[in-house]
């Protein structure tokens, strides 16, 4: 549906998208990840046609969008990061307007009715957008984007400034529209794709970094092999044993005390449930073992690191004294995350070595 | 780009801007035709016209400082710009819906000249012999309404092309009115040249010396075609600096 090869944007000297290259299949979700400048908004400018790009091809359904702009605009619906509302229009004036500009064809008055009934704006139509609320003008965006039916719609940032129930409303629509359109969505907010997308992508410093389906990040985050173990006993020796148990990997003891018990963090082999073994081993040993809590990676660590190690391939200097701040965070991640985040990159990079020598077995070709 | 046009048209009549526009470019056009014609007891509309070339300079800023100016501050251009338009065409609709403002306000202005020709019926009636012309010289009002209509036209582009270079209205509005100021003045500057090469070339540029034979009831062919190329230049102009913008 949306073919992307080897896209290359440069501002001046600045290179904001660096050889960018992925395909969306039809009917497919998928979440554009990354830190602020990463060139999430340039891509989808570019995608739009409202930039184009220094070099590489974008094509919408086949339809390159430099040789046939018109065409390749029709079919896509785009909500830019700021919606670009007319504040002295009424919501029907500016639907309307929408409607001439995008030369659509439906019956309008029953196409207009049925985009407002998606997005819920019926009730507001008459009113001026300047006197909306922020929730209100974000869903007439949408509404903007949806007019002619697009085979593709690109939502940048959709849910920014948004309270609480509005984010929630907004990703049920996008989820509906997911359905039976292609949606391209850019955000820095992981739980947004996570819960709406089919696939993220991963952008960092303009490149790729991480390409990968939604639901194969959520089982690595899911598949969750670190407890906090509280244990009753003397703390040397149960560490000791820990550390000899075998499918562990990594054991530590925590400064947190409760009562005789101490806190240790362990982390267990992949595909190694430890817990049966870990009660039986340490009851044969008279240490009874009073809590135990599963620790959960969150998909923001990943993010982190994956954004960090891109960076830090790149530049060959650890970005980890950024996260001062985040000091406790850092220390308690493991080589799990750096194992997810890693096989992410490589996979990423590996795709982009065998798309560069399908091309230059190509051009050998020509 | 009817499209645009129409939501051009929209938008002078939901803001003020418009109603500025047509309340101060019809007093100006009453209160010059009045003093030109009826308190200096005269027929001739030659300066009438002259004097409302001057009164351009303020007015057009007012109808093109805002056409790409805001689009730009406010973002929307986004949505111009990713819509299945040309830019030839969102240019054109923008220019056309500024013009027809401009066109329909001459066309109103056109009622000043009805005292006129009641004064001079009165004045044919009171007078026994019907030997010389009394009262306005039609070809002269239709030349100089063409030829007022075609500057305008003109300096709707130059406009136009100087709102879509900044995203700030009011910049915008004083480069108009300065650029328009040098044009206009070119045409009074060559007056008080003596250097006949100078004098030519001047009046050559000068937007005021190739209305004359308007003035004059003269269709004049390579006016028109100097007013047209100017308004294209300027458009033209105007699609490079977006095509230029996309590329940037």
């Amino acid at each position: 549906m949306i073919k992307i090869e080897h896209l290359i944007k440069n501002y001046g000297t600045n290179c904001a998208v660096d050889d960018i290259s992925f395909e969306v299949e039809q009917g497919e979700t998928v979440g554009f990840l990354g830190p602020n400048g990463a060139g999430k908004s340039t891509t989808m400018n570019i995608l739009t046609g409202y930039l184009s790009a220094t070099s590489g091809k974008v094509t919408i359904s086949g339809i390159d969008i430099l040789s046939d702009p018109l065409g390749a605009k029709k079919l896509i619906g785009y909500l830019p990061e700021q919606p670009p509302l007319y504040l002295d229009m009424t919501v029907d004036e500016y639907l309307n307007f929408n409607y001439e500009l995008k030369g659509c064809t439906l019956s309008r008055e029953h196409h207009l009715a049925e985009i407002c009934e998606v997005v819920k704006i019926t009730d507001v139509r008459k009113r001026v957008i300047r006197n909306l609320s922020k929730g209100y003008r974000q869903r007439v965006g949408i509404a903007q984007a949806l007019i002619g039916n697009p085979s593709v719609i690109i939502f940048d940032e959709p849910t920014v400034g948004l309270d609480p129930k509005q984010i929630i409303e907004i990703r049920n629509l996008i989820r509906t529209l997911g359905k039976d359109h292609t949606v391209i969505l850019s955000t820095h907010i992981l739980q947004e794709v996570q819960a709406v997308c089919d696939r993220i992508i991963i952008i960092n410093k303009g490149r790729i970094v991480a390409d990968e389906k939604t639901e194969n990040i959520t089982r690595a985050v899911e598949n969750n092999r670190r407890f906090n173990a509280k244990i009753c006993g003397p703390q040397k020796d149960i560490l000791a044993l820990l550390k000899s148990m075998p499918g562990i990997i990594y054991a530590e003891a925590l400064a947190e005390k409760d009562g005789d018990a101490y806190t240790y963090m362990i982390e267990s082999e992949y595909g190694v449930d430890i817990r049966k073994k870990l009660f039986y081993t340490l009851s044969e040993k008279g240490w009874a073992l009073v809590g135990l809590e599963a620790l959960g990676m969150s998909l923001e660590d990943i993010f982190i690191t994956v954004v960090d190690k891109s960076t830090a391939d790149e530049s060959r200097v650890s970005r980890y004294a950024r996260r001062t701040d985040r000091k406790k965070k850092a220390r308690t991640r493991t080589s799990l995350e750096t194992d997810v985040a890693e096989s992410l990159v490589e996979d990423a990079e590996k795709k982009r070595e065998e798309e560069a020598e399908q091309s230059d077995t190509e051009d050998d070709e020509d | 780009m009817f499209a645009i046009y129409k939501k051009e048209m929209r938008s002078y009549f939901i803001n003020p801007i418009g109603y500025v526009f047509t309340g101060i470019f019809l007093v100006f056009a009453s209160l010059i035709c009045c003093y030109t014609t009826i308190l200096s007891a005269s027929y001739d509309t030659s300066s009438y016209f002259t004097l409302m070339i001057f009164a351009l300079i303020v007015l057009i800023p007012l109808l093109t400082m805002r056409l790409f100016a805001e689009e730009r501050k406010m973002r929307t251009e986004q949505l111009l710009l990713t819509a299945p338009v040309t830019l030839t065409g969102m240019v054109v609709g923008k220019f056309l819906a500024a013009l027809t403002m401009f066109v329909g306000c001459v066309a109103v202005s056109c009622i000043n000249f009805i005292p006129l020709y009641v004064i001079a019926n009165a004045e044919r009636g009171n007078t026994s012999y019907d030997t010389t012309h009394i009262g306005p010289v039609s070809s002269q009002i239709i030349g100089g309404l063409i030829g007022l209509i075609l500057i305008g036209a003109a300096f709707i582009a130059i406009g136009t092309f100087i709102s879509s270079m900044t995203e700030n209205q009011l910049a915008a509005a004083v480069i108009t009115i300065s650029v328009i100021i040098v044009l206009v003045l070119v045409g009074v500057v060559s007056q008080f040249v003596d250097v006949y090469w100078v004098r030519a070339v001047l009046d050559w540029i000068s937007v005021l010396s190739r209305f004359g034979n308007f003035g004059n009831g003269i269709f004049d062919f390579a006016s028109l075609f100097y007013y047209a190329s100017i308004a294209f230049i300027f458009l033209f102009l105007t699609v490079r600096i977006y095509e230029k913008r996309r590329w940037g």
